[in-house]
């Protein structure tokens, strides 16, 4: 695990949510007035089961510290399964991740219902505390630096 | 080259309050590819919707970002203003600065920051969406509707009269639900069955509506429009079409001592039995658990009575598919037993009864004909307790939620007692006395006034026998919290209403949404109560919190009316937002590479195999393709597919890619 304690780092958050639970469940907790912390930016996606985990890369490629991953309880998936499709991608991505290098505790694995608008300021601020703890994430950028691929360009 | 509209509103203040609008325009204005960027008060009012169609046509936009609200709340309306403008739907996005930032962020330079950020992601997506036609699909007008009680009749005969078939599907072997149940109805004293039973005749009777009773939902497929209903017909061990409904297998069945249902246990019943004597159907079914030839392979006398020979011992269930365009989840709801509330009583003093079984006693056509009798001898009750929030508003023991209508049919059942029992004393302890409908509030003071029900605020500890008589000990919080004890005779708990027991399970058959307690969810709570989140599905009555019947039948007539609505169009208009399978130009024709993985994952069954052919007809490829129709836009197939074939429109690669970029850089 990496750490760093710098204490004024904000982490940079990605949040990937499906449209019909979290996405929904965030409205709730605006809707609710809910705080939560600002570092979170949410890209909706019609369900979790969409979610191509390269996109996860391309978003620590692109800097992010941390990303969330939430939709629909299981059996409460708008499309039936999309929930189970993206939690078994999940465990093998996870391990993929771990076995390359890369803190899989910088991607938190979430479900938040529609009903839940208290729970995704829970979930977010947790994860940004959690993030904020490991840092910025860096070992993306250090590598594209160090590569050959880094010279050619 | 992309020309974007951005357009800030200030919702009032909503948003205004914590994001500097004015700021987010004018970096707005900055980013590549858009043309005007302006914010403004109310962007969703006339003259805030103008202002995007003026800039439409004036600026020949090639897409608009309306940050705003949710997209759940008023994407519908820009997208219509763009259309309006001649500027096509798709290319209309919005961008959420209220719900996911200024009302859950304090004002800060973080927030406006924030507000920035999702502008640009949502500008950069909608520089790559493309144009795209609304799918029609065609409608099945016929509706099926689950649960026989005073809602799915009421919504039965209201879509059947607006000239819609209607399939009404019933778990018990008779239409009518728990009003049936019931003896005379608040604020007015009517006879229930009075009112209701000539509607299961209607029901019946209708040439729109078929009615299977003693039936089950199997399974649902489909979606808004086209739902194909499995319907599974529990054996009835009956031949409807022979039996005459005469009653003599009824009159002779020996297995005479099984408690009804229907009367709450005060009542018996046999093996081969109607529910209650006004049931629709009329035709009684046999109940396989007592019946003595299921039991013990012999006994069969109602085959032998039976005149025209209709009993079937060995019919199974069947089933019937049935499709339809529109669901209504009308299940209803059951009284919590109160077992846990050891200290009531309930079940172990049989003259302890919940509210249902009370009706029972107080109806014309129960156990007693209507006369208040106990239990336990029969003796006319000279002090009947009642207790109000028997489990509910009790986080601790019950349920957290208020029944809603136990504070007046307690004050009905005392005023009923009061009215049969001339001499008896009707007590009710109660937490709050709740009568908020039409003439409620009246209806209460009548019974403390004319009646002379005796309230006592506050809550009661302990029901014991003692010499025969029940102690109710409870205190008079407006007597300072002084102890009160009574001898009763009888008590009657108003229980709480809780979901119909199967609501989790049929909702998971239909992806229906349920809150922690398994009633369904509403769409909306104020806008949408008689829908829910799935679309085409409707619900209606105590399946989605308890209601009296009043509210019931508005619901019913409510969900009718939207599937009316739905029905009075041919064609069903839907968003393109699908999966398609590239394809490109010979000799590769699509990228698809044939490992036909997207098939399986479909939870739609959607995808299937295409095969290109020369013009000779030789098959040079085998590739997926997507059923337009049955697509519902998961994008499950999308994140499958190894060779990134698949696409689903509205949130493509480059349209998500460049997201997660514009996101994250410029932060």
């Amino acid at each position: 695990m990496e750490t760093n304690n710098t204490n004024s780092f904000e982490p940079k958050v990605v949040a990937f949510v499906c449209n019909w639970c979290t996405y929904a469940g965030a409205d709730l907790t605006g809707t609710s007035r809910i705080k939560y912390a600002t570092n979170v930016k949410i890209i909706r996606f019609p369900c979790t089961g969409r979610i191509d985990f390269m996109l996860l890369m391309k978003a620590f490629a692109n800097g992010a510290d941390g990303i969330i991953i939430s939709g629909c309880h299981p059996n409460d998936c708008h499309y039936t399964s999309g929930n189970f499709h993206a939690r078994r991608r999940w465990m093998i991505f996870r391990n993929l991740l771990d076995f390359i290098g890369v803190d899989v505790n910088r991607i938190v694995f979430s479900w938040v219902s529609a009903a839940e608008g208290a729970k995704w300021a829970e979930v977010v601020n947790e994860s940004v505390d959690q993030f904020r703890q490991l840092g910025p994430a860096t070992s993306y950028q250090k590598l594209i630096k160090n590569s050959e691929f880094q010279e050619v360009e | 080259m992309a020309r974007i509209g951005v357009f800030i509103c200030h919702c009032g203040e909503n948003i205004s309050a914590t994001v500097d609008c004015e700021k987010v325009a004018k970096v707005a204005s900055e980013f590549p590819g858009v043309t005007v960027s302006v914010d403004y008060k109310y962007m969703c009012s006339d003259p805030g919707q103008n202002m995007v169609k003026e800039a439409i046509l004036e600026h020949n936009l090639t897409g608009v970002v309306v940050s705003a609200c949710s997209p759940r709340m008023h994407e519908p309306t820009f997208r219509n203003a763009c259309a309006e403008a001649g500027l096509n739907p798709f290319l209309c996005e919005m961008a959420n600065i209220r719900e996911h930032c200024s009302w859950v962020h304090e004002k800060s330079d973080a927030t406006t920051d924030k507000a920035i950020d999702i502008v640009r992601t949502l500008v950069e997506k909608v520089k790559r969406n493309e144009a795209l036609a609304p799918i029609y699909v065609p409608i099945t007008k016929t509706a099926v509707v689950i649960g026989g009680g005073v809602a799915g009749i009421q919504a039965s005969l209201d879509i059947a009269d607006a000239g819609h078939k209607v399939v009404l599907v019933e778990r018990e072997p008779s239409i009518g639900g728990h009003m049936s149940q019931l003896s005379e109805t608040f604020p007015t004293l009517d006879c229930s069955q009075c009112i209701l039973t000539p509607r299961m005749v209607d029901v019946a009777r209708h040439p729109n509506i078929t009615l299977y009773t003693y039936a089950e939902i199997e399974s649902v497929d489909g979606s808004i429009g086209n739902f194909n209903v499995k319907i599974r017909l529990k054996s009835k061990s009956l031949d409807e079409k022979l039996c005459t409904g005469c009653g003599a297998c009824i009159q002779k069945c020996p297995v005479k001592k099984i408690p009804s249902e229907f009367e709450q246990g005060l009542g018996k019943r046999t093996a081969i039995y109607v529910p209650f004597p006004q049931a629709v159907p009329n035709k009684p079914v046999i109940d396989r658990v007592n019946c003595t030839y299921y039991i013990k392979g012999k006994c069969k006398v109602c085959e032998i009575v039976c005149p025209t020979k209709a009993i079937r011992f060995d019919q199974e269930d069947s089933f019937v598919e049935v499709q339809a365009g529109a669901l209504l989840l009308a299940t209803g709801f059951d009284v919590l037993k109160t077992n846990f509330f050891p200290e009531y009583g309930y079940g172990k003093y049989e003259d302890v009864i919940d509210g249902l079984a009370f009706e029972r006693l107080a109806s014309a056509s129960g156990p007693t004909k209507g006369e208040i009798r106990r239990p336990s001898d029969g003796e006319i009750p000279k002090k009947i307790v009642f207790i109000a929030c028997a489990g509910s508003r009790d986080p601790a023991k019950g349920i957290e939620y208020c029944s809603k209508i136990c504070c007046m049919y307690t004050a009905k059942h005392a005023m009923l007692y009061k009215h049969k029992v001339h001499e008896g004393t009707p007590y009710i302890f109660y937490m709050d006395i709740r009568a908020t409908g039409k003439m409620y509030e009246e209806f209460v003071r009548r019974a403390i006034e004319e009646d002379e029900v005796k309230y006592i605020r506050g809550r009661v500890s302990q029901v014991y026998e003692k010499n025969g008589k029940l102690i109710v000990r409870g205190v008079d919080t407006l007597l300072m919290g002084q102890a009160v004890e009574i001898e009763a005779d009888m008590v009657v708990l108003a229980t709480a209403g809780i979901a119909s027991p199967g609501s989790e399970e049929l909702a998971q058959k239909l992806h229906v949404s349920y809150d922690k307690h398994k009633f369904f969810s509403e769409a909306h709570p104020k806008l949408k109560p008689v829908e829910t989140n799935t679309a085409g599905i409707y619900l209606a009555g105590a399946c989605q919190s308890t209601k009296d019947i009043p509210e019931t039948v508005a619901a019913a007539s409510g969900a009718a009316a939207k599937i009316a609505g739905l029905f009075s169009n041919d064609l069903l208009k839907r968003d393109p937002l699908i999966a398609v399978v590239k394809k490109c130009a010979p000799p590769l024709y699509s990228s698809c590479t044939g490992c036909f993985m997207c098939i399986p994952v479909c939870p739609y069954q959607a995808i299937d195999k295409e095969e290109i052919k020369d013009r000779s007809g030789n098959i040079i490829k085998t590739i997926s393709h997507i059923n337009p129709g049955l697509c519902q836009g998961c994008g499950t197939c999308v994140a499958f597919c190894k060779s990134k074939s698949i696409d689903i429109l509205g949130y493509n690669h480059d349209q998500v890619c460049a997201e997660v970029e514009a996101l994250l850089n410029e932060w």
